[in-house]
């Protein structure tokens, strides 16, 4: 297969728009969850300050630091988590790079930014960034699992009930929508599944209950402690857009829905439409999965969320896999 | 290679909102060996006080503490009193009450906040300091300014509650009467503060009682032990008033974080009660011993002697000891505030637990560290005596004793 030219044309601004968005995400997000707790809370492009600042800022380095790895870890975590998205269908287009991996790869780039934020602390040399790093892997070793199930299982429902090529194909996924393969008991099972990865979506995204690894009042900010001016700057980047990469990651197995489904629209504005639409619906998921839960519950302790994630959470996400077989097997 | 790391909590750390430093030895997440430094703040309040007159020191000894700034300020008043043998008139008693239990009311409040934040729970602490505004205004309306209020004066208080104030003041404890239910149901319901608090930073009776706990920290462990009831002092041999353990709610004192919690809620119930019997009896009357400040120096310019004034601070049992030798300032002041007493209680709390339960169960003793820093060991060997130097000491002063009376 050899590579298009216009991909190479789409990736920069494919990139582009990605950090754009993802600021502009976190920018809502802070309001919203200020809102939510009664306070003013900064204006909506507060993230491109902090952004601009930080670029400005000097990067310092500690002296007891293996250079080389702290200052390509934050680069790696933005380029991984930028490569997730395309990966995924974005804002209504199909994934920029289908064809070239399929789920498993998406699956293994969503750990590189945490596993780079751990080898960056580890390397900074300071006993916090240390134990925020520990509290990385072993969160990451916790929800891991739940996440794979679902993954695993919404690919198996495809491949058992529409005859597509790849299974583990997003592309095949997001045309034919995992609702309209089951009946009733496997419906409770998606229902249980989303549950499973809206409850992961906190710990994979390092927001509250599960900051663990930056918990700002314990370790002072963790895997973050020793990190200033560009290359604090890289690992928000990396942060902002993996919350964009995650969410429209469930959005594409859950809600492939184009908005030209229920209403017909015709050429550019159609295109509109449906990026709009999709923006929407990555918003519904972070809301739900991330601004509405960090307002709502105080931080775990690494052992607690460490049990949350094998105990009830893959039990949820068993239980899901299990109707959903059920379901398909018997229907 | 061991398997154990030290870790430094403070001087400057998120988790702290005042200087100390915490030393841990920690294997893992869990922490094996605690150990405090104090000093980073030490500002000489007590040496500046003693070269200035006694009124001057009230305004002296309110800024000891940015919160308990009632009771520095009225224990220093009592100390005096007792000595100068001035007699309080009983309205200034009542508003003395009054003003002190406000501040505990603002005081708990304000620290449930922090006990949030500490847990990463931040809408909640967003919450109970929007509520803690109210108990401020109050405070604005009888005394002029939110916290320094410079409300005390030996003898009595400087500013009266007037008959418009307390319908306000009533109106304002039905407001916390409301809030009361809904803070009790998120610190005390809440699943997410209850795994984090539940048997964390555990302090056993026999504990509180060796290392000498005070305050709400001594009663969460089941010690009953309050100066507002031992040794009731201003009006408060008049109300009706009982320490504060877990048992009033019905439960077993476990001495861990979440009934440090517990009690503090209850004691803001408990001062909402005591602000409306004050108010309720609240006797008519002068509110000054001697409202001429002239007369008032000239009278304490002349008195001897010393005397300890004991206080429940919000944090705890709080004294000011005082010597008086007839002069301009006072002979000698010492502070001891409720932290420094509290602190040894935290390396029993804080062995054993993990590193993330070091911020809340620190927290839990409600530390105010500018309070605790009455001295600073600076770095001349000599001036440092251990224990055995100084036994070695008082052994030769006794023989000399001895010998000069055998003589």
């Amino acid at each position: 297969m050899t590579m298009d030219f216009s991909v190479l044309l789409f990736v920069p601004v494919f990139s582009i728009t990605a950090i754009l968005l993802g600021l502009f995400f976190r920018g809502i997000d802070r309001k919203l969850g200020a809102k939510m707790q009664a306070r003013i809370g900064p204006p909506i492009i507060q993230p491109f300050i902090d952004l601009k600042k930080l670029l400005m800022k000097e990067n310092i380095v500690p002296e007891n630091a293996i250079k080389w790895v702290f200052n390509s870890m934050p680069l790696i975590a933005l380029s991984a988590s930028i490569l997730v998205l395309l990966y995924v269908p974005f804002l209504g287009f199909p994934p920029l790079l289908s064809g070239y991996g399929d789920l498993i790869l998406v699956l293994y780039l969503l750990m590189i930014p945490a596993l780079a934020l751990a080898v960056g602390g580890f390397s900074s040399g300071s006993t916090y960034a240390s134990v925020g790093a520990q509290r990385e892997l072993v969160l990451m070793m916790s929800y891991e699992f739940a996440f794979s199930i679902v993954i695993v299982t919404i690919a198996w429902l495809v491949t058992k009930t529409a005859p597509v090529i790849n299974a583990f194909s997003l592309v095949s996924i997001s045309v034919v929508p995992v609702w309209g393969l089951v009946g009733v008991m496997g419906f409770i099972g998606l229902l249980l599944l989303l549950l499973a990865l809206m409850l992961v979506m906190p710990a994979e995204l390092g927001r509250l209950p599960a900051d663990i690894a930056e918990a700002k009042t314990e370790i002072a900010d963790g895997v973050f402690v020793e990190y200033s001016g560009r290359n604090l700057a890289l690992l928000y980047l990396a942060l902002d857009v993996r919350t964009i990469a995650f969410s429209s990651l469930v959005v594409a197995l859950f809600f492939p829905f184009a908005f030209t489904e229920f209403v017909p629209l015709q050429g550019i504005v159609a295109v509109i439409a449906n990026a709009l639409f999709f923006l929407v619906k990555v918003f519904i998921v972070m809301f739900f999965g991330s601004i509405f839960v960090h307002v709502a519950v105080a931080r775990f302790r690494v052992d607690q969320a460490a049990r949350a994630y094998w105990g009830p959470v893959l039990l949820i996400a068993l239980i899901g896999m299990a109707l959903v077989m059920w379901g398909t097997v018997l229907g | 290679m061991s398997n154990s790391f030290e870790l430094c909590v403070g001087p400057i750390h998120p988790a702290l909102k005042e200087p100390i430093q915490l030393d841990f030895e920690v294997e893992g997440e869990r922490v094996k060996n605690v150990s405090f430094k104090l000093g980073q703040v030490h500002r000489a309040i007590e040496w500046a006080g003693m070269r200035r007159n006694p009124i001057q020191i009230l305004y002296l000894a309110e800024r000891i503490c940015g919160i308990c700034n009632v009771c520095h300020p009225m224990a220093f008043s009592m100390a005096l009193e007792k000595i100068a043998e001035i007699e309080v008139p009983k309205r200034a008693e009542y508003i003395r009450v009054i003003n002190a239990e406000l501040e505990r009311i603002h005081s708990h409040i304000l620290w449930a906040g922090v006990a949030a934040h500490e847990l990463g729970f931040d809408s909640v602490m967003h919450y109970t300091w929007r509520v803690r505004e109210k108990v401020l205004d109050i405070i604005e309306m009888l005394n002029g300014n939110r916290i320094t209020k410079g409300v005390f004066m030996i003898g009595g208080v400087r500013r009266d509650v007037k008959k418009e104030h307390i319908p306000k003041i009533r109106q304002a404890l039905q407001y916390y009467r409301d809030c009361y239910a809904k803070l009790e149901k998120i610190f005390l319901k809440d699943a997410s503060i209850k795994a984090r608090t539940r048997d964390i930073g555990v302090l056993s009776k026999k504990e509180a009682l060796k290392l000498c706990a005070v305050g709400p920290t001594a009663r969460a462990s089941g010690v009953k032990k309050d100066i507002r009831v031992d040794f009731a002092y201003a009006a408060y041999p008049w109300l009706d008033i009982k320490p504060v353990t877990p048992e009033i709610a019905g439960l077993k004192a476990r001495g861990d974080t979440f009934d440090r919690i517990l009690v503090r809620l209850l004691e803001v119930k408990q001062s909402i009660d005591l602000i409306e019997q004050c108010l309720n009896d609240l006797p008519a009357g002068p509110i000054l011993a001697e409202p001429v400040l002239q007369k008032l120096l000239v009278q304490l310019k002349g008195v001897e002697g010393e005397s300890i004034a004991l206080q429940e601070a919000p944090r705890g049992e709080l004294i000011h000891y005082l010597k008086m030798a007839a002069q301009d300032s006072p002979y000698a002041w010492k502070v001891r505030a409720p932290t420094y007493a509290n602190l040894p209680p935290l390396i029993p709390m804080l062995s054993g637990c993990e590193i993330a339960d070091i911020p809340i169960v620190a927290a839990s003793i409600d530390p105010c560290i500018s309070c605790t820093n009455r001295v600073v060991q600076i770095d001349n060997d000599d001036s440092i005596l251990s224990m055995d130097k100084l036994r070695e000491l008082s052994v030769q002063k006794t023989n000399k004793i001895l010998r000069e009376v055998k003589k």
